[in-house]
């Protein structure tokens, strides 16, 4: 009896080990290309971080933490002083404040867009759904050229004020960090507009409507009904759209020009004319770190939203 | 009181909701339509109208540049999209209708990473990994973009292949497997037909996602190894002739092709969904 069910207990065990193994034979080509294209590559840009720039390009093996100290200072080269590199902290600084003014606009934008689609019904929904991810899908390259088309000099929003007769001469938008911010706005927002959405279909309207019938005005069933409900999918968007902005580099080479650089241009420019590999390095490590950091926050607080859904 | 009673009231209404989402849509739309509308321009400029013609596309299909980074573009997006479709299907026949294992999450992770490290972080990764190779082994042929590409098309693939594998029947593998088929028999005659929507929508989203890119391969190509985005790239520094929006818009028109083509395949695959 005893020996009966002990040699089922080993067959069970034999059964989920095979599955086990089966899983990770599947599943190892995939996790090998992953390795090799894209995570591996990865530890190798951590290692050069610690290394002194070669002359014309590359590295020299000669452990140091230069790379990362550059981020922040520069050591002056007539009398070796150390002051705060202020052309890094201007480029830091126009990256983080873009990215916000980006998330900030297109969840203006977003809100009322994903609850005018979370609010449609049946076919309708699907349409505007659809219409919202084809710009999604199409190559960002595209869109951001489609704007540049827009605001140059003899660009249409140029030549309609002009025609207006708001302005006599056209306005310079192209190449200034107001360009950027509205070139981001428009290649994001749709991804601002589809976790709201998602956040806002799921809405109970029975709770809209008590609030209506306690004398609640609109106001207050939308501060204290509304958003603390859509309140993950806020925070989802948000951090879609901070995350990329933040890593950004077609929209701010396209639109920018080369004074207006964001942190990924910056990047791009220490493997180039730079010729300061360690120091992309250790740039791009950072840059990393804060998206993780992002997106470890957001895990943490949709789990602890979770109950709801 | 009164005026307020002849209005209909919805609770769902909010003031303000619907003239800012279509001035949304407005904006969404507008800048690539006026793409669209200038690469039909019988003239030489992308912001004065001179008549309607095919000009601008027959100049980009003459023009050899644009011949080879098209052909480019699209043997990588087919490599890519091939490679890493078989490797997704794989993974997500391992790793899903599958209690957690030990691993599992660390595969799920593994396989999940492109999509949340900043592009310009794996460019540069592979921009330093890709360049040793190089001078190591002499070899600068368009296996670096293959294997790059394939490497980040393989979420894209696997998350279409993962969602309709949760939603499939268990009932009918475990009914064939009754009526003695092989596992290999079961997967070739009742799995694989079942998961294949799946599957397809998974490769053409790979194959978007392979033909888009920009940032990664500007990073890893060599001299002389331009896609159509880059070649695009390249031109947008200098003076813009609408042979970019001809370029543009035929992409559009694949791009539009194809997902509308993924839409109806993942679509029909949710209705049959009990």
């Amino acid at each position: 009896m005893s020996e009966a069910s002990g040699s089922l207990r080993t067959l069970e065990a034999d059964a989920a080990a095979r599955r086990i193994r089966r899983n990770w034979l599947l599943s190892l080509p995939a996790l090998a290309l992953l390795l090799v294209g894209a995570s591996g590559p990865l530890l190798i840009v951590l290692v050069y971080s610690f290394l002194k720039p070669g002359d014309f390009s590359g590295v020299i093996w000669e452990p140091t933490f230069n790379a990362w100290f550059q981020i922040l200072f520069s050591r002056d080269i007539f009398d070796d002083t150390i002051g705060l590199a202020d052309a890094h902290l201007t480029i830091f600084w126009r990256s983080v404040r873009l990215s916000l003014s980006t998330t900030l606009i297109t969840l203006l934008l977003g809100l009322p867009t994903a609850y005018f689609i979370a609010t449609r019904s049946g076919r309708q929904r699907m349409f505007w759904l659809f219409l919202i991810t084809i710009p999604f899908w199409t190559n960002l390259l595209i869109r951001t050229f489609a704007i540049l088309e827009m605001l140059r000099n003899e660009g249409i929003v140029n030549n309609a004020l002009i025609d207006l007769g708001v302005i006599t001469e056209p306005l310079q938008i192209l190449y200034t960090d107001t360009a950027v911010l509205i070139g981001m706005s428009y290649v994001y927002l749709p991804l601002m507009v589809l976790p709201l959405y998602a956040a806002i279909e799921r809405l109970d309207f029975r709770l809209v409507e008590a609030g209506y019938d306690l004398y609640a005005n609109r106001v207050q069933v939308f501060r204290r009904i509304i958003l603390p409900i859509i309140k993950p999918g806020i925070v989802a968007g948000s951090i879609l759209v901070f995350v990329p902005s933040l890593g950004a580099y077609v929209t701010p080479r396209v639109l920018g020009g080369g004074k207006n650089m964001m942190i990924g241009n910056f990047i791009e420019l220490q493997f180039g004319q730079g010729r300061n590999w360690p120091l992309g390095a250790s740039l791009s490590i950072l840059l990393l770190f804060i998206v993780m950091a992002a997106l470890l926050l957001y895990v943490r607080a949709s789990s602890r939203e979770e109950p709801h859904g | 009181m009164a005026e307020r009673a002849r209005k209909s009231f919805s609770v769902r209404q909010l003031p303000g909701v619907t003239p800012i989402t279509m001035a949304c849509f407005a904006a969404l739309y507008a800048p690539i339509v006026i793409i669209v509308i200038y690469s039909f321009n019988a003239g030489d400029s992308v912001a004065l109208w001179q008549g309607f013609s095919f000009r601008w596309y027959a100049i980009a299909a003459e023009n050899e540049l644009v011949q080879e980074a098209t052909v480019r573009s699209l043997v990588i997006a087919l490599w890519a999209s091939g490679i890493s479709t078989v490797l997704a299907t794989m993974a997500a026949l391992g790793t899903t209708r599958t209690a957690k294992f030990p691993g599992s999450t660390f595969i799920y992770v593994m396989i999940n990473q492109p999509l949340m490290v900043p592009e310009i972080v794996t460019a540069v990764a592979l921009l330093i990994f890709f360049a040793s190779i190089k001078v190591a082994t002499g070899y600068s042929g368009l296996g670096y973009l293959i294997l790059a590409h394939s490497a980040f098309c393989v979420p894209f693939a696997y998350l279409p292949i993962r969602a309709r594998l949760e939603g499939m029947d268990r009932t009918l593998e475990i009914a064939a497997a009754d009526l003695y088929a092989t596992p290999w028999q079961t997967f070739r005659r009742v799995t694989l037909p079942l998961v294949l929507p799946g599957i397809v929508a998974g490769a053409m989203l790979a194959f978007v996602i392979s033909l888009d890119d920009v940032i990664i391969t500007e990073f890893v190509k060599s001299a002389g190894q331009d896609t159509l985005p880059t070649y695009m790239l390249g031109q947008l520094r200098r003076a813009v002739t609408p042979e970019v929006n001809a370029i543009s818009t035929a992409l559009l028109g694949l791009t539009i092709l194809l997902l509308t083509a993924f839409f109806l395949l993942t679509g029909r695959g949710n209705d049959k969904k009990p």
